[in-house]
């Protein structure tokens, strides 16, 4: 009987992929749709063996729930993922004909679709391997290794995704390095107006509904229209003080997008302080101020640190939601990985969008990973 | 060491304390008891200035307690809460040393305060140091906040119904082992509760408060023979009088030394109440009394719990 209706969901969905989509696709030239490698040409002789991890996962649903099965299961996704991957390398430079440089061969839906349920099987066979938030970090971050070693290494250069990145790695570079900079940037005014407005919803409890009322209003605009509303004014300003401009400030490009992202942290921050705030035992600030600490004191040395692990939490949203919108801030001329993401679409060169969003996720998964990791430590001190 | 002098405080609308005087003398185990709504936390926290009281004075050491800063008068007191507020984020030993550190001792003096003091409170030092609050059990947590009440030697001691929240024989450890360090220090202390026979067993006096003032002050024994008045009475429980007084006293105060019995012998510091109890549930009218070296000293008989015996000498 079915013992992991989780794993199931995923395999099946994996098999549908299969199926329906083509794991490569091959085109004569970068532009011009491809045509799907048959199953037949990628799973040509021994390559096929790349696929047998497949079968501990179609197996695993049906094993007895335990660290045996649990370890296996995530193995066998990481093996798997670096399997397609190094199968796919070898069937493009199988597929690379000298006379025609220009050809193209594509990743196909069902390897994204296989990739991406592998890596969900890991997560889930990781999840109930081990509850301790480090342990399971460190070995997903050790699964992720073949894949990453065979990508750097150059095993699926001759796919065009790969391609396009040779093409333009300096650009590549230069966009990761915007997109994280406007994240770091946008962080600065979120903290420094977000945590004291924070602090004063907590103390001032009949401030709370105002202010949330204001920061849920803006949460509700879409991005693509704040983006847009915010070049109006920011641009009468410049011209209005046009020293304003040599500082870098201009009604499209960074400045919008970091002050569109500022406003749309702010209702995470806000609310995860309150409530962090929120939930320091009275007793223990009872305590406090009876043993004699000062106010500042109390503030520093019990309700921060007893706050912190529910704060780090709303970072967590805060960040992991900024790298999404950063993406979308390349509307307004802000660059990093959106740009990237909206030439190909432009260009319906898919492998030049995939090139954008591949480290997007991968950016968010790693901050997700780095913050919880932040949060489950303090938890573990705080208790 | 603290004196109220026509003390008066006002919430909006009503009078908590009406005009209390009161002095609590060094080394007294001052015990406030009271039903809901008598004024005896807000009594106790005046004094620490958690709240701040509206007539009259209150004197710390002769001196008015608003010429200091509250958190100056705080540290030299300890302060021990139902609810405890251990830090959850600190362990045991930067609990207990929280008071001595805002006094900036050096650590080295902490570390050998908090061994004193875990040691004292019957918790081994090395086991018990580096544990989280969430670690213990409800009753070594309030021995934590004890501990940390006292950590700084502060003259006076605080407690807002410290045993409220504890199991029974819990309690019952805890009150044993306040006694004890009590009668070891010397500090004096002013504990809040609303339970008479907790008040009855730790107090060296007990004050009674009703409606913001005080209904009689006294030693247990005082007020349990002669109520001032119907509020008091009813208070001490009209039927278990005579079992509270035997309560309040020791088998040392009536036994006959000298004289032998047979049997388990009672110890000296036993009360008449657990004197009865044996009595009773043995079927005698005769005990043999131990000191607390277990050497024989003498016997105590039942009638002597109703009446001293005649010929009581002195030891």
């Amino acid at each position: 009987m079915v013992k992991n209706p989780v794993l199931l969901v995923l395999v099946v969905a994996a098999l549908a992929a299969a199926i329906v989509l083509s794991f490569l696709s091959h085109a004569p030239n970068r532009l011009l749709s491809g045509q799907p490698v048959p199953w037949g040409v990628v799973l040509e002789g021994w390559r096929s063996l790349a696929f047998a991890p497949a079968l501990v996962l179609l197996a695993g649903p049906f094993l007895p729930n335990g660290r045996i099965t649990h370890g296996l299961v995530a193995l066998a996704a990481s093996a798997l993922i670096a399997g397609m991957i190094w199968l796919a390398g070898d069937v493009a430079r199988s597929m690379a004909d000298a006379a025609a440089p220009a050809a193209r061969t594509s990743f196909g839906g069902a390897f994204w679709i296989l990739a991406v349920m592998a890596a969900l099987a890991a997560s889930d066979a990781l999840q109930k391997l081990t509850r301790e938030p480090a342990l399971r970090i460190g070995l997903a971050l050790l699964l992720a290794v073949p894949a990453v070693f065979l990508v750097a290494d150059g095993f699926i250069d001759a796919l065009s995704i790969m391609k396009e990145y040779a093409n333009r790695h300096a650009v590549f570079a230069a966009a990761v390095t915007t997109h994280l900079a406007i994240i770091a940037a946008m962080l600065v005014p979120t903290l420094a107006i977000g945590l004291p407005l924070g602090l004063l919803v907590h103390r001032r409890q009949g401030l709370g509904r105002p202010i949330f009322a204001v920061l849920n209003i803006i949460q509700t605009v879409p991005s693509i229209a704040l983006f847009g509303l915010l070049i109006a004014p920011l641009a009468a300003l410049v011209a209005f003080a046009p020293a304003l401009a040599r500082l870098g400030i201009s009604g499209i490009g960074v400045t919008p997008a970091i002050i569109a992202l500022t406003l749309y942290s702010l209702l995470p921050i806000v609310r995860s302080t309150a409530a962090g705030l929120a939930a320091v035992p009275t007793a223990a600030i009872e305590a406090a101020r009876g043993i004699g600490m000062t106010r500042g004191q109390i503030f520093r040395a019990v309700e921060v640190p007893l706050a912190l692990p529910v704060l780090v939490a709303g970072l967590r949203v805060t960040v992991v939601q900024a790298v999404g919108l950063t993406a979308v801030a390349a509307l307004i001329g802000a660059g990093g990985l959106g740009a990237i993401i909206f030439q190909g679409l432009n260009a319906s060169a898919i492998d030049l969008v995939m090139l954008g969003v591949v480290p997007l996720v991968g950016i968010a998964v790693l901050a997700d990973l780095a913050l919880k990791l932040a949060g489950a430590m303090l938890k573990a001190r705080t208790g | 060491m603290i004196r109220f002098e026509h003390v008066g405080k006002d919430y909006a609308g009503w009078t908590a304390i009406e005009d209390l005087s009161l002095t609590v003398e060094k080394g007294e185990f001052c015990v406030l008891i009271g039903p809901s709504g008598s004024g005896k936390t807000t009594t106790l926290k005046m004094i620490n200035r958690l709240i701040e009281h509206d007539r009259g004075r209150i004197l710390f050491e002769g001196a008015e307690i608003r010429s200091f800063a509250p958190e100056e008068l705080r540290r030299r007191m300890g302060y021990a809460i139902q609810s405890i507020g251990l830090f959850p984020h600190w362990t045991v030993e930067e609990n207990i040393g929280a008071v001595p550190k805002l006094l900036g001792w050096p650590r080295a003096k902490i570390r050998d305060r908090v061994t004193e003091l875990l040691e004292m409170l019957t918790l081994d030092p090395e086991r018990y140091r580096a544990r989280y609050p969430r670690h213990l059990s409800g009753g070594e947590q309030q021995r934590i906040g004890v501990a940390r009440a006292l950590a700084a030697n502060p003259s006076v001691l605080l407690m807002d119904e410290p045993f409220g929240a504890l199991d029974p024989v819990t309690r019952d450890t805890l009150q044993a082992e306040m006694l004890r360090i009590q009668a070891a220090s010397g500090t004096t202390v002013v504990l809040v509760t609303h339970d008479i026979d907790e008040a009855i067993r730790l107090a060296s006096r007990i004050v009674i408060l009703e409606g913001g003032r005080i209904a009689q002050s006294g030693s247990p024994r005082e007020i349990l023979a002669a109520p001032a008045n119907d509020f008091v009475a009813d208070f001490v429980g009209r039927s278990d009088r005579g079992l509270r007084l035997l309560a309040a006293e020791r088998v040392g105060d009536r036994m006959r030394r000298g004289e032998t019995a047979v049997g388990e012998p009672l110890t000296v510091d036993a009360s008449l109440r657990e004197a009865l109890s044996l009595f009773v549930a043995r079927n005698v009218d005769r005990l043999p009394v131990q000191d607390g070296s277990g050497a024989l000293i003498g016997a105590i008989r039942l009638a002597d719990l109703v009446r001293p015996p005649p010929s009581e000498a002195a030891p």
